[in-house]
């Protein structure tokens, strides 16, 4: 039925491989503008994930809202406020061992939940790619409350940072 | 082998523990907030994954876009007020920001 069944498991692995790389790019880098570009790594190792998911519309959204907005967003943000973009911050050592002692704790109790849980089959499990028409039609019925409450969000946000951002007078 | 719910799982989890990472060691108001963005990411993950190997349903993905929507009005907030930090402090080192610390 599938003509490549080696092809699933390496691109599950390439994207969460470069999504998990990006990541650790991330906490190490000392420098904000590099952080804020690993940022991208991490999105678009995601948004494979999503294709893997056969989720679709989500990947795209994924690709067009964050890597697309936010994360311009972000790097104008970077540029707006530093006066040189390569300001360094280093933590102390305490602070580091502290917060990988807790994280790590935290990992393998997450991991411990997932290799013990046995979750309850669902009703389909292998389901094909959503189409997009579907996505569009619950959202316009089922979740018509919250849709139009985001729109609000939207607005209310839009207005917010117009205000917040404003010059001094 | 093929891939199961359980690999996603893994993936999330560490997205997660990630992200938390970065916002605890970060200083720049900025890096915290990438760090936010790794934690969003991460329940997405979750979501997607348990639509796609369990419920079947969309309700999922249609609640991991409302969160990307969430996180783009968080970050644009997020950076206004960080512009405004610099502005009165000259930095978004976010030790500094303490005016309210008795």
């Amino acid at each position: 039925m599938n003509p490549y069944p080696w092809l699933e498991p390496v691109m599950f692995y390439l994207c969460a491989g470069v999504a998990l790389g990006a990541a650790v790019g991330i906490v190490v880098s000392r420098n904000i503008v590099r952080s804020a570009l690993y940022l991208l790594g991490t999105l678009g190792g995601v948004a494979g994930l999503y294709f893997l998911l056969h989720a679709n519309l989500l990947a795209v959204i994924q690709l067009i809202v964050y890597a697309g907005g936010t994360l311009v967003l972000i790097i104008f943000g970077v540029m707006l406020t530093s006066r040189t973009p390569w300001v360094r911050y280093t933590p102390r050592r305490g602070e580091v061992v502290a917060a990988l002692l807790v994280t790590a704790g935290l990992l393998l109790a997450l991991l411990r939940v997932f290799t013990t849980t046995e979750w309850s089959a669902g009703a389909r499990t292998t389901a094909g790619p959503a189409p997009v028409a579907d996505v569009g039609t619950r959202l316009l019925t089922d979740y018509l409350v919250p849709f139009e409450v985001a729109s609000v969000l939207l607005l209310v946000v839009m207005i917010g940072a117009a205000y917040l951002a404003r010059p001094e007078k | 082998m093929t891939i199961g719910l359980t690999h996603y799982l893994f993936v999330s989890a560490s997205l997660l523990c990630l992200g938390i990472l970065t916002m605890a060691l970060k200083r720049n108001a900025i890096g915290i907030l990438i760090g936010v963005e790794l934690v969003l990411n991460a329940a997405n993950v979750n979501l997607v994954a348990f639509t796609r190997y369990r419920t079947g349903a969309m309700d999922g993905q249609i609640v991991a876009v409302f969160v990307i929507l969430l996180a783009a009005a968080e970050a644009a907030i997020a950076i206004a007020i960080f512009m405004n930090f610099y502005n009165r402090l000259a930095t978004v080192d976010v030790d500094r920001g303490d005016r309210l610390a008795g």
